[in-house]
């Protein structure tokens, strides 16, 4: 109930906004058509603009439909089209990103050197901005002849193994010493250890982070597709509708990012549910 | 790792930089290592300071692997001055080089398996050894891009990079003060503050609270970095769009943590307020808000890194001709990789001072935390 109160209140917001940050321009129009305008006129005005300053929440829609269902799924102007390029990078990127983490983790629980030496370089690896590596990437791949994908889940990966190195490092070491002695009376050998102490232990660490990572890795795919020019995908869509002044078609690729990070944690969310049933979980 | 097996492990590496003597630097035409005076002294040197490691006590051990461990990198570089070897180099090149890796692989193991007591000590030696580990990573990259030859459009080496980042220092200078200072500072501050208000009122106001946390919990899941272009068409292409962008993305964080932060004060805190007739004011002073500063700065913490990637995107949607996301991708087109990689350099920087300063404040302000307690 607040949830709804609040989000009825934004659109009322949005609505006031869109009405006067779109107002010189309607009147401009009309004064260049020298034709006589009601204040009635001038809000109906600014509600159907076409380039609008900041487009109102039922254009965006419409627009977003009409982008959805209005195309065959595989035409270049359909969003379904753009999506799934984004989402293939994301979900390549994710999975190389998610693995390279788990077995980071791995080995810096399994060595203390690493956790030493290693580890704060991941953490300093994090502050540097990684997308400004993105163009790089797409150069150098590109001179050695790797093109379309794999240079995005690349970035995406780059980008979403962080969470889970951190998170999985937190999950391996959080057995209790007691366990752990526990396994070493019953002379446990260490892969006994990892996959029946360690690992069960951190799977709901693990999903928390592959959370964190699949929505980090969708910014990924997204950006990554800025500076490559990218032909095709959401990223792509946004360069088009900056570069064309198409503002309700950036607005409508941008919710149709948000459907997507919302549908991919939701995903992960579900598969987290099934993964606790698996493992014996009581809801 | 046994004292047996340390040992064995160096007197590989003692083999490995003693049987590199009479081997062929290069795949061109060149004098082996013994025929340069100076290279070969600083190879056996190194072999001997391997061997004394191996057999010397751990503190003592681990002094002279380090030093051997200098002078066998000193002597690789050194020889790739000679343009006969770099870009041919050859087994007898690589071998001395895999030796000190090796070697030092073994040394910072020891060193991190060392348990001072001494707490100053203990806090040394944990700030060295990933200087260590990244000194020689960076080492191995220079060495390989030489070695190999690996032409400058592609990788250029570390060293390259330092001599282009002192270079052109002006200009690193101007893109700095472009996308970090106007951009991303003034972006993060206006965001961290308007998200700390909002949460303030949130927080006095229930029912705009409750409305507000699953919102701004879902809108901080959301690829926010989208809205760039729309900023950059609402406030032009010079740093105030970047701000705008940067302010937008770190809002929600700091709106989330802090309403988090708040709601974190225990019952029987309030109800001791309460019970002194405290009002909300006091209250909020005096209990809430301290009580919420871990989970500010946490939302600090990841706004910092936030603010940069936005502050960089917003530049690939235009921008005046600085900044260092504009640099980056223009001189990446005309493939002066070198530039590029200073431009790194500085971002990873700023980034890690930016991150430090802000961890301090923490550390400053919120000493009490059961977290840095010892």
């Amino acid at each position: 109930m607040p949830v709804l109160a609040v989000v009825l209140a934004l659109l009322a917001i949005w609505y006031v906004g869109a009405v006067l940050m779109n107002m010189k321009l309607v009147r401009d129009g009309f004064e260049r058509e020298e034709t006589k305008y009601t204040t009635a006129e001038l809000i109906a005005g600014t509600m159907t603009a076409e380039r609008p300053l900041l487009a109102a929440p039922h254009q965006i829609v419409a627009t977003f439909a009409d982008d959805i269902f209005g195309y065959p799924p595989n035409s270049p102007r359909s969003l379904i089209y753009h999506s799934a390029v984004t989402l293939s990078a994301t979900f390549l990127g994710f999975v190389m990103g998610a693995v390279f983490g788990i077995f980071l983790a791995i080995l810096i629980v399994q060595f203390r050197t690493l956790e030493k030496s290693l580890l704060p370089w991941i953490i300093c690896s994090q502050m540097v901005p990684i997308l400004a590596l993105a163009p790089i990437f797409i150069v150098v791949l590109g001179a050695i002849g790797v093109h379309g994908l794999f240079p995005k889940a690349l970035i995406s990966a780059y980008l979403c193994f962080f969470p889970v190195t951190i998170g999985m490092v937190k999950g391996l070491s959080s057995p209790d010493p007691i366990q752990r002695d526990l396994m070493r009376t019953w002379s446990a050998t260490p892969s006994q250890v990892f996959w029946k102490l360690r690992w069960p232990s951190a799977v709901p660490l693990l999903f928390a982070s592959l959370k964190v990572a699949i929505t980090i890795s969708l910014i990924g795919a997204i950006v990554a597709e800025l500076p490559t020019g990218g032909q095709a995908g959401i990223g792509a869509r946004l360069l088009a509708g900056s570069y064309y002044g198409q503002t309700i078609q950036l607005w409508a690729a941008l919710l149709a990012a948000s459907m997507l990070a919302a549908g991919l944690i939701a995903l992960v969310g579900l598969t987290e549910r099934a993964a606790a049933r698996a493992m014996g979980a009581r809801s | 790792m046994t004292e047996r097996q340390f040992a064995g492990a160096l007197a590989i590496a003692v083999i490995g930089m003693l049987a590199a003597i009479g081997l062929p630097l290069s795949s061109e035409p060149a004098m082996a290592l013994y025929g340069r005076p100076l290279p070969l002294t600083a190879t056996l040197a190194a072999a001997a300071l391997f061997a004394a490691a191996g057999l010397l006590p751990p503190v003592w051990s681990i002094a002279a692997g380090f030093a051997g461990v200098v002078i066998g990198c000193a002597m690789s570089l050194d020889l790739l001055g000679d343009p006969a070897i770099a870009g041919n180099a050859a087994f007898g090149f690589w071998l001395p080089v895999l030796a000190t890796w090796l070697a030092a692989g073994l040394c910072v193991t020891r060193l991190a398996n060392l348990r001072p007591r001494d707490n100053a000590v203990a806090r040394t030696v944990n700030l060295a050894i990933p200087l260590l580990f990244g000194a020689m990573v960076i080492y191995l990259w220079e060495v390989a891009v030489r070695g190999f030859g690996v032409p400058a459009v592609l990788m250029p080496s570390p060293g390259a990079t330092a001599v282009r980042f002192v270079h052109s220092l002006p200009m690193l200078w101007a893109d700095f003060v472009q996308t970090f200072i106007l951009g991303m500072l003034t972006g993060y501050v206006i965001g961290c503050g308007a998200g700390f208000m909002v949460a303030l009122i949130a927080h006095r106001y229930r029912f705009l609270g409750q409305g507000l946390l699953p919102i701004g919990n879902f809108v901080s899941a959301l690829p926010i970095v989208g809205i760039a272009p729309i900023m950059v068409m609402w406030f032009g292409f010079d740093w105030p769009s970047k701000a705008a962008v940067v302010a937008i993305i770190t809002f929600f964080p700091m709106l989330v943590n802090t309403l988090a932060g708040l709601a974190a004060a225990g019952h029987i805190e309030r109800d001791l307020m309460r019970s002194y007739g405290a009002g909300h004011a006091q209250t909020l002073g005096k209990l809430y808000l301290p009580a919420a500063m871990p989970f500010i700065f946490n939302a600090l913490k990841i706004n910092s890194t936030l603010a940069f990637i936005g502050a960089i995107v917003a530049e690939f949607f235009g921008t005046p001709t600085q900044g260092i996301g504009f640099r980056i991708s223009i001189e990446a087109g005309r493939m002066a990789l070198d530039v590029v990689w200073a431009e790194i350099t500085l971002a990873a920087i700023a980034g890690m001072a930016f991150y430090g300063i802000v961890a301090l404040a923490e550390r400053a302000t919120t000493f009490w935390h059961p977290s840095y307690r010892t």
